[in-house]
């Protein structure tokens, strides 16, 4: 499976609460970020926690965002930054600007 | 009835006893756990000897690993890129195997401080940094690290100014990660050796950073 995201673009989270073994924290849906870095196609987590082989592979990124648009009231610096690691199903393009 | 000390007990004081480990009711995973080396030794699998030899070796992997490939870092450009580009490879160059499961390394900058948390369970790159310590599984580190990155490092005496910027990575997935932090002024000319022993596990989780070298 060939990554559809490249570093440098936008994408948002899926507003999504779907039931299982997922690894999409809760703060980060519905949010958007920058993709760092493409880190390869790995087995879904979601299906390998029910025993299920988890194929095809499923690309994952390492996607930045802003901690303020994280966190409303966040009380850090404003340059400061979150990097959360997300598999390609779970992100959508994003025309959101900074 | 012995006693380590002799003060009075005919006042009705009592010492709260520290509770034994197996005073806790044993937990699902705890008793799977057991049951199932239990049944693998009685097959024949492998033996008691061998299951208690890979758990010392598991307990004995320590943060001295992560601090070589640290400090050769810091006085080799060629090895930083590739501990940067692959960890698990460059820690086979110096004979240290890394395991299975890919790590990334993040380096400290002059304007980037580096956190890594993990905020949905605990990992975390163990054959290099060894066993975690408990405050990095706890529930406060793991949902304050990415809330309140700033007021965490506070408390570990760890003060950055609000123009660095302080960036965490939430190891979510298949990734674990170490911090490659920013070589101490006042280390030039220092071997590989001297280096490593500034080098601490918490610098490389990024709650601290390494030790300053003492003033000649």
């Amino acid at each position: 499976m060939s990554a559809r995201f490249a570093p440098g673009d936008r994408v948002a989270v899926r507003r999504a609460y779907p039931p299982g073994h997922v690894r999409t924290p809760w703060f980060v849906r519905g949010r958007s970020g920058v993709v760092e870095q493409a880190m390869g196609a790995y087995a879904n987590p979601e299906e390998l926690a029910y025993g299920r082989p988890g194929q095809p592979p499923v690309p994952l990124y390492r996607v930045r965002f802003d901690q303020r648009a994280l966190w409303p009231d966040y009380a850090g610096a404003p340059g400061d930054t979150a990097v959360v690691d997300l598999y390609e199903h779970w992100l959508e393009p994003s025309e959101e600007t900074r | 009835m012995s006693h380590a000390h002799d003060h009075p007990h005919d006042d009705g004081h009592r010492h709260p006893f520290q509770p034994d480990l197996e005073d806790a009711p044993f937990a699902y995973h705890q008793v799977l756990a057991q049951a199932v080396g239990d049944v693998l030794v009685a097959k024949g699998v492998f033996t008691a000897e061998d299951l208690r030899r890979q758990i010392e070796a598991i307990d004995a992997a320590e943060p001295a690993r992560g601090a070589r490939l640290v400090a050769r870092a810091w006085i080799d450009g060629g090895f930083r890129e590739r501990l940067l580009r692959d960890v698990n490879a460059a820690a086979a160059e110096l004979g240290v195997d890394a395991g299975g499961i890919p790590i990334r390394a993040v380096a400290n900058e002059p304007g980037v401080h580096n956190l890594i948390v993990c905020t949905l369970c605990s990992c975390y790159p163990r054959l290099l940094i060894g066993l975690p310590p408990d405050w990095y599984k706890s529930r406060a580190y793991r949902s304050r690290a990415i809330r309140e990155p700033r007021a965490v490092l506070a408390e570990f005496g760890t003060a950055i100014p609000d123009d660095i910027e302080v960036r965490v990575h939430d190891s979510t997935a298949d990734l674990r990660y170490m911090v490659l932090p920013l070589r101490p002024e006042g280390t030039e000319g220092w071997d590989e050796t001297r280096l490593a022993g500034l080098v601490t596990r918490d610098s490389m989780i990024g709650v601290a950073l390494p030790r300053v070298p003492a003033a000649a």
